[in-house]
């Protein structure tokens, strides 16, 4: 009898996703045994010491490695491009479990954090992912988390009809991804993502590039980047806030490193066609993304819609294909990411305010109520346009910039021409906060509440964006190291 | 040092007046008054130390920002660039003093945001980098929107987004000009950025700049905007912030695309003069105080390019004189147009009228601001339009005969509003309860005019004292293409 090989693990380099597996446990079993009042108090901390020990492990690996080696059999990236990203996703944790803390779930609240330490454990996975199988795995293993996410109020129809449409719309896009896969298995017959390269000479071409094509499909699902985002507006609406808050930013930098790690690893003889058809998939995100959250009146279906245009801006500096555009995307990712769940935790507290869903006049006059709450939006609306004092005005520098760089000047125009149809959303919000009178919240128990973990990670969001502005240099130089070894095409 | 804190002050004082739980409104509206001051005192200190006899870059300071891409802090005056700075001081500091006395509804954050408006402003005439520019440019745009938004007329919903998609959909156009410019450089340091010939880059900026000055056609904006902004707003607006794009015009135009600027002189002076004399006929037929103001203000912006696009020592040096006389003159007269409003309760120019009588003070002042608007001899206002007539004479000389027309065209439309809101009988809303400007009001609106008289007794104060000082054929020089 055959001994089968086990391959050697690297421990150490899988802490990340360890850690959070073991605050997922932890989350789930403890709580059993503790009183009802202490459940929520108890996951909450255990979160945070996770995402924080993530994160933590992610620094030291990225400090220790200054070259990337593929580990556990070379199905796993050890390298700094996914020890950034998993900084992020634990930041995007963090961040979230603050938005989570006063979010109201009797009997689900262990459920409820386990799954968001299984959903990061998931993406620090996916994003270290080095062959076809293990990025499948990691895509499930966080897909189906987010799947439960969304449906875990079970009370509201939204979050139930959110939690479907995402799970049939989602393991479409999953299916289609595993086809693709198993094409591009037939025409070179390796999964790892360097042997592809290698082999995609020898190869069937036609097989090979239908792979790649179903393979970029799947992952736009993920990116919800348009013509892929159908679900996108359905479920970031239903969702619970605090879920889709952490998905809008999480599940982007999860998706958006990957593809950027796939397509420069396994495909750069097929370089020609990806660049142009991820080129014209932004352009598509742009167009559909703002002209869709112009009618929007809903301010999380609204935040969607923006998400969808962000996805194209995201994949703008993939699409060029250059270390500059490797760069951009990395470090606008800082700063969306910190946007995003800021912005949906304004929404988030406005929500718990109202008890109802927010919408575009339910802002009217929160700018003068919660003068904090309303600057920090504030801030944020000014910085998805763009706009100074927010890190993402240098983001969309960079991402500009790329694009001009690589000779797409036409691409940066789209760009700009898209940023101008967004103003009109965008400041619809601050319209709202501060141009119209207030409507009378007469909430049931007096004044509305303070919650003082959700303004923690408004303020945290507020000093990621503001401290990515004006500290771009040390971070573009960790971008800068995170991209460094990848073979780009240009 | 000098200039980074002249950029900072005004925004530190801003966050300040914020952050401060003051007990009174009066309380926090004195602390940005006496930001505002210490700035004003800061800028004098510094013109009368500043080095007139060179044409080089002074108070210089420069840091990395972000080094790969060549991009940094740089901040630096050139003369001509100090006396926009000051332009932008001594307005904003009447601004923000007549809102004061004024009394507005939750001072402190209006107060503050012209704090905030004055150091992005600052830091547009003062950048020397071109993505710092561009920082400092959509800066000014922020405090601007909310302030019309909040703070505006009944109209203010539809001019606030009418003037935000106007301004950025030139501005991102700048950016993207900004990227080409600066990567094909190698650097967006501005001192070290060489002469490009690319005309889609050019026309990136110029659709920027058209937009903030504006020029003919671009112009959609303006007048909504004039209209419901509130009066110290009003006079930012079209005393300073439209400065900012001919300064653009200035320091990044002609010194860059000098070789572009020359092909496309005809087409720009055809819309400006456009604009030149469109807006001189509107403002003779505008119903209110605002409209005629705000149509003046158009025509003569349109003017100072006639003046930049000559690209002679006579242009420039008039355009730069009439930059600083304009924001002057329309700050004052948007000031004055509040006072009126305050009164009336209205500016359709029907419903007033004999306001001279018994407010003598109102009438002198509006008098004199309007005569040194229309460019009586003897005025700076006069002083510029005549250089600028000079310079682009030489380019031919329709032109200056379209230039001149205007000038007619001025002095009808700043009489007919003079003699509407204080001459002929009594309107129906001037009642005698409307009383004559109270010493608050003085105090903001003479020290204004004092400054235009003084700088119609002696425009070489200006003239003189920019592009280097030198004599005759050193101005333009700076900005020649090389062969």
């Amino acid at each position: 009898m055959t001994k089968f090989p086990t391959p050697s693990i690297d421990w150490g380099a899988l802490s990340p996703e360890l850690i959070l597996l073991g605050g997922a446990t932890l989350c789930l079993l403890v709580p059993l045994f503790l009183p009802h009042g202490w459940r929520r108090h108890f996951c909450a901390f255990v979160s945070i010491l996770s995402f924080l020990g993530a994160g933590a492990a992610a620094i030291a690996l990225f400090q220790m490695d200054d070259t990337g080696t593929a580990i556990v059999a070379d199905a796993v990236r050890r390298d700094r491009l996914a020890e950034l990203a998993q900084v992020m996703i634990a930041g995007s944790g963090l961040l979230t479990v603050g938005v989570s803390y006063a979010y109201v779930l009797r009997e689900r609240m262990g459920e409820y954090y386990s799954l968001l330490l299984t959903a990061a454990a998931g993406m620090c996975f996916f994003v270290a992912a080095n062959d076809l199988m293990t990025m499948f795995l990691g895509l499930e293993w966080f897909s189906i988390s987010l799947y439960i996410l969304c449906a875990i109020a079970i009370e509201e129809v939204a979050s139930l009809e959110a939690g479907l449409k995402y799970l049939i719309v989602g393991s479409f896009g999953s299916a289609i991804l595993l086809f693709g896969s198993a094409f591009v298995y037939g025409a070179t017959g390796v999964i790892g993502f360097e042997d592809i390269a290698a082999a995609s000479e020898d190869g069937d071409q036609l097989f090979l590039v239908t792979g790649l094509a179903m393979i970029i499909v799947g992952l736009g699902f993920k990116a919800s980047a348009a013509p892929f985002h159908m679900w996108t507006p359905d479920v970031y609406q239903g969702a619970p806030t605090p879920v889709t808050a952490f998905m809008s930013a999480a599940t982007k930098i999860a998706a958006l490193v990957l593809t950027m790690r796939l397509l420069v690893t396994a495909f750069p003889s097929q370089e020609n066609l990806w660049t142009i058809s991820l080129a014209v998939i932004v352009c598509i995100s742009l167009a559909w993304g703002n002209l869709g959250a112009l009618v929007q009146t809903d301010v999380k279906r609204m935040l969607a819609y923006s998400s969808i245009s962000h996805a194209g801006f995201l994949l703008m500096p993939i699409a060029v294909g250059t270390p500059l555009g490797g760069r951009a995307l990395m470090y606008y990712l800082i700063s969306y990411a910190a946007m995003s769940i800021g912005s949906f935790a304004i929404v988030a507290a406005r929500e718990r305010e109202l008890a109802r869903p927010v919408t575009l006049e339910g802002m009217a006059g929160m700018g003068w109520e919660r003068p904090g709450m309303g600057a920090a939006m504030t801030l944020f609306m000014f910085g998805f346009i763009g706009l100074p004092p927010a890190g993402l005005f240098i983001g969309k520098f960079y991402a500009f910039s790329a694009a001009v760089d690589r000779g797409w000047a036409w691409l940066a125009v789209v760009g700009a021409i898209a940023t101008v149809v967004s103003i009109y959303y965008y400041l619809g919000v601050v319209r709202a906060m501060y141009f119209q009178p207030a409507i009378r919240v007469a909430p049931a128990g007096g004044s509305p509440p303070r919650e003082l973990a959700l303004g923690t990670s408004v303020l945290l969001a507020v000093v990621v964006t503001i401290g990515t502005f004006i500290g771009a240099q040390p971070l573009l130089d960790i971008a800068t190291d995170s991209v460094s070894f990848l073979p780009f095409p240009h | 040092m000098f200039t980074s804190l002249l950029i900072f002050l005004p925004i530190a004082g801003a966050l300040f007046v914020w952050i401060v739980p003051w007990p009174t409104a009066r309380a926090a509206g004195g602390a940005a008054l006496l930001v505002a001051l210490a700035e004003l005192v800061i800028w004098v200190n510094r013109a009368l130390n500043f080095d007139y006899a060179s044409a080089g870059l002074q108070d210089e300071a420069s840091h990395s920002w972000f080094s790969d891409l060549g991009v940094s802090y740089a901040v630096g005056l050139y003369d001509f660039s100090l006396w926009l700075v000051g332009l932008t001081v001594v307005v904003t500091t009447a601004a923000i003093a007549y809102g004061f006395w004024t009394g507005r509804e939750r001072m402190g954050v209006y107060l503050g945001l012209l704090l905030f408006l004055e150091g992005a402003t600052v830091g547009v005439f003062a950048a020397q980098d071109l993505l710092l520019f561009y920082v400092f440019w959509e800066a000014m745009m922020i405090p601007l929107y909310i302030l019309i938004g909040v703070w505006g007329g009944a109209g203010r919903m539809g001019a606030t987004i009418k003037f935000v998609v106007y301004t950025l959909a030139g501005s991102l156009l700048m950016l993207v000009s900004v990227i080409a410019l600066g990567l094909s450089a190698g650097t967006f340091d501005m001192t070290e950025i060489g002469q490009s010939d690319s005309t889609w880059i050019f026309l990136g900026f110029a659709a920027a700049f058209a937009v903030k000055a504006p020029i003919w056609p671009f112009h959609g904006w303006l007048p909504d905007t004039y209209r419901e902004s509130p009066p110290e707003v009003a006079a930012i607006l079209s005393g300073v912030i439209s400065k900012a794009a001919t300064y653009g015009f200035l320091r990044i135009g002609l010194v860059f695309f000098p070789a572009v600027v020359d092909d496309w002189r005809t087409p720009v002076l055809v819309l400006a003069t456009i604009g030149l004399i469109y807006g001189s006929l509107l403002a003779f037929r505008a119903p209110d105080i605002r409209g005629v103001i705000a149509y003046s203000s158009l025509a003569q912006m349109n003017l100072i390019v006639i003046g930049l696009f000559a690209v002679n020592d006579s242009g420039i040096s008039g355009a730069l004189l009439q930059m600083v006389t304009h924001g002057l003159v329309s700050a004052s007269l948007f000031l004055l147009a509040g006072a009126v409003e305050r009164r009336a309760a209205t500016g359709n120019l029907v419903l007033l009228g004999g306001m001279a009588r018994g407010r003598p003070v109102l009438a002198t002042a509006l008098i004199t601001t309007g005569v040194i608007a229309l460019a009586v001899p003897g005025s700076s206002a006069f002083a510029g339009e005549f250089l600028i007539l000079n310079g682009i004479f030489t380019r031919g000389w329709g032109w200056a005969v379209a230039g001149a027309v205007a000038i007619v065209l001025a002095a009808m439309y700043m009489l007919r509003l003079i003699s509407a809101v204080l001459h002929k009988d009594p309107g129906s809303a001037v009642t005698d309860a409307a009383l004559d400007l109270r010493p608050a009001e003085i105090s903001v609106i003479v020290p204004l005019v004092a400054v235009l008289l003084a700088l119609s007794f002696w425009p070489a104060a200006i003239t003189d004292h920019a592009f280097g000082g030198k004599p005759e054929g050193t101005v333009s020089s700076q900005f020649e293409a090389t062969p």
